[in-house]
């Protein structure tokens, strides 16, 4: 491997605009391989955008932009070979079968995995015969993966793989794309619940108007490591918060002070959410109360 | 990586899977593949006994002067209406985007769609014609020259018929507005074109007006091939104008592509 495949994603300065509107605003990012990436970012911010950049479905404006050492937008059928996306939307091809799908789809690529192997790896195997129109929401995205992942690709791109899923299926849905990831596939992920970025993320860029302004371990994101945490405790009938570096301290000067047991006694920090609305620009209500 | 897959066996395969999917559709399965069949026994049922072309010496029953018609008609439903209506809902519910971002070759989409056109009319076709022949007596050309002008008015028109469906794809804003989009209009032509009247009966200037889009020049080929020999003198021009008709329908043909080629587009407009 040489160094301009070292990385399985370079992004350097890019730009779109709609319009005359940026959307992406001179963007920077480095995936490395065997990485599982989220990039989360409120509508509008220019997720989307850049995703489909790096998906070859959109060009750009300038920046230089390298997915598995090729540009997504001069690349032809055998980089697509080497690349899986699950979009968004999952509708179409109603009236055919799981089975016949995945068989279908495994056709256009020059190495596929096993249709079989693949259809049990997102367990649709009781689903085989059933046609796409009568699948559950779940799933259906299910089949989405399978579709994505049957190329056996180097990297693969989920957008909002489990909006609309119960909370079982979000779980066994993680447990896939861990397995995945395990495998050493590169995955770039792109999602609304935090919860799911913190559980498969190794790293996690927060995307605002059009650039990333945090990037980071999910549990070091916007220095969360480094907050203090959050102490709440009930004095005088009245619900009380202290921010503090030392809540051990904290809370043996009130169990001295309240005379053992402290009524209504809470210690926290600050959630992934807590911190990604900080950086975001949304007050996040625990640290409004206190700040 | 050099392995690639052929884009022949992925035509073939794409082509299988949209035969399927028009088959197991229960609404294309009757408003377009069975629409001509039933048409026909409507017409032959209701006015049944009666006979056209007095005037050309060798009257034929309705159901042999509806023929025709019915099968030009056909031919659009299942090449124009069919691929009009598909794609627009391709692209709206994101199974072009989908297919744009796998190694398939967008040639083999193409020729999987020709492929099942191909099928679907042919069988439609055979079916109308055993039909007519079986339950109405229509008696078919023996000459291999009728079967000949059958053969080019089919082919010219078929094709036509899918590259225009392919560009109108790109009007309907839609999937949910498609079929009103697509079907309205084709009714209109269908009235227009002397699908469903004689076509000498119209007003002239609704013959002129027919007479820019395909549909009339394919019902008028057509004729030229179920209808007895005497017929021709009933034509407006009082022939079958086997020229300009290929000259039209080659025009279209190489309209439709032109259209395809600078504005087909694998996702919806507001999709980037």
């Amino acid at each position: 491997m040489t160094a301009a495949t070292s990385t399985a994603i370079r992004v350097r300065g890019l730009r779109k605009a709609y319009a005359g509107v940026p959307a992406v605003d001179g963007l920077d990012l480095d995936v490395a391989h065997g990485e599982v990436f989220a990039l989360l970012g409120p509508n509008g911010a220019g997720k989307t955008t850049t995703v489909e950049i790096l998906e070859g479905y959109r060009g750009r404006d300038a920046g230089e932009v390298a997915v598995l050492g090729a540009d997504p937008a001069r690349s032809g059928p055998a980089w697509r070979a080497r690349i899986g996306i699950v979009l968004q939307s999952s509708a179409g091809l109603d009236e055919i079968s799981v089975q016949e799908l995945v068989q279908h789809f495994a056709g256009y690529f020059p190495d596929p995995r096993d249709p079989d192997e693949v259809i049990a790896a997102v367990g649709l195997e009781a689903k085989r015969a059933t046609r796409a129109r009568q699948l559950s929401g779940g799933q259906r995205r299910r089949l989405d993966v399978a579709l994505g992942i049957l190329g056996n690709p180097e990297l693969l791109f989920l957008d909002e793989p489990t909006t609309g899923f119960d909370p079982e299926a979000r779980r066994d849905f993680w447990a896939l794309i861990s397995s995945l990831a395990g495998g050493g596939t590169t995955i770039i992920l792109t999602t609304h619940y935090l919860d799911e970025a913190e559980h498969l993320a190794d790293r996690v860029g927060v995307i605002a108007a059009g650039r990333i302004v945090a990037l980071d371990t999910p549990d070091r994101l916007g220095g969360r490591d480094q907050d203090q945490a959050i102490v709440r405790w009930t004095e005088d009938g009245r619900p009380r918060t202290e921010r503090t570096a030392t809540p051990t301290a904290l809370i043996a000067r009130l169990a001295a002070r309240l005379g053992g047991e402290v009524p209504g006694l809470a210690v926290t920090r600050p959630t992934l959410e807590d911190v990604y609305l900080r950086l975001i620009g949304q007050p996040a209500e625990t640290l409004e109360v206190v700040s | 990586m050099t392995i690639t897959v052929s884009p022949a066996r992925i035509a073939r395969s794409r082509a299988t899977l949209e035969i399927k999917s028009y088959f197991r559709e229960r609404d294309s399965l009757i408003f377009s593949f069975l629409f001509p069949i039933i048409m026909l026994g409507i017409f032959a049922v209701a006015f049944g006994g009666e006979d056209v072309g007095q005037d050309s010496g060798a009257p034929v029953d309705f159901a042999r002067y509806f023929l025709p018609g019915m099968v030009a008609s056909g031919i659009m439903l299942v090449s124009f209406q069919t691929l009009a209506i598909g794609l627009a809902v391709e692209r709206d519910d994101g199974t072009l985007k989908r297919l744009r971002g796998t190694p398939m070759p967008p040639v083999s989409y193409f020729l999987g769609k020709v492929g099942m056109i191909l099928v679907v009319g042919l069988s439609q076709i055979a079916l109308l014609l055993a039909v007519a022949a079986l339950a109405f007596g229509v008696e078919l050309p023996s000459e291999s020259a009728k079967w000949l002008t059958f053969a080019w008015c089919y082919v010219l028109g078929t094709a036509g018929g899918a590259v225009l469906g392919i560009a109108y794809s790109s009007v309907p804003r839609s999937a949910k507005s498609a079929s009103a989009v697509v079907v309205g209009p084709l009714i209109i032509l269908q009235f227009i074109s002397g699908v469903f009247f004689v076509f000498s009966d119209l007003p002239s200037w609704l013959q002129n007006v027919a007479s820019v889009f395909p549909l009339k020049w394919l019902a008028q080929g057509m004729r030229s091939v179920f209808l007895p020999d005497g017929f021709e003198d009933l034509e407006v021009s009082g022939s079958w104008q086997h020229g300009p008709t290929v000259l039209i329908l080659s025009l279209w043909l190489i309209a439709g592509l032109v259209i395809c080629v600078r504005t087909f587009r694998w996702q919806r407009r507001d999709g980037g």
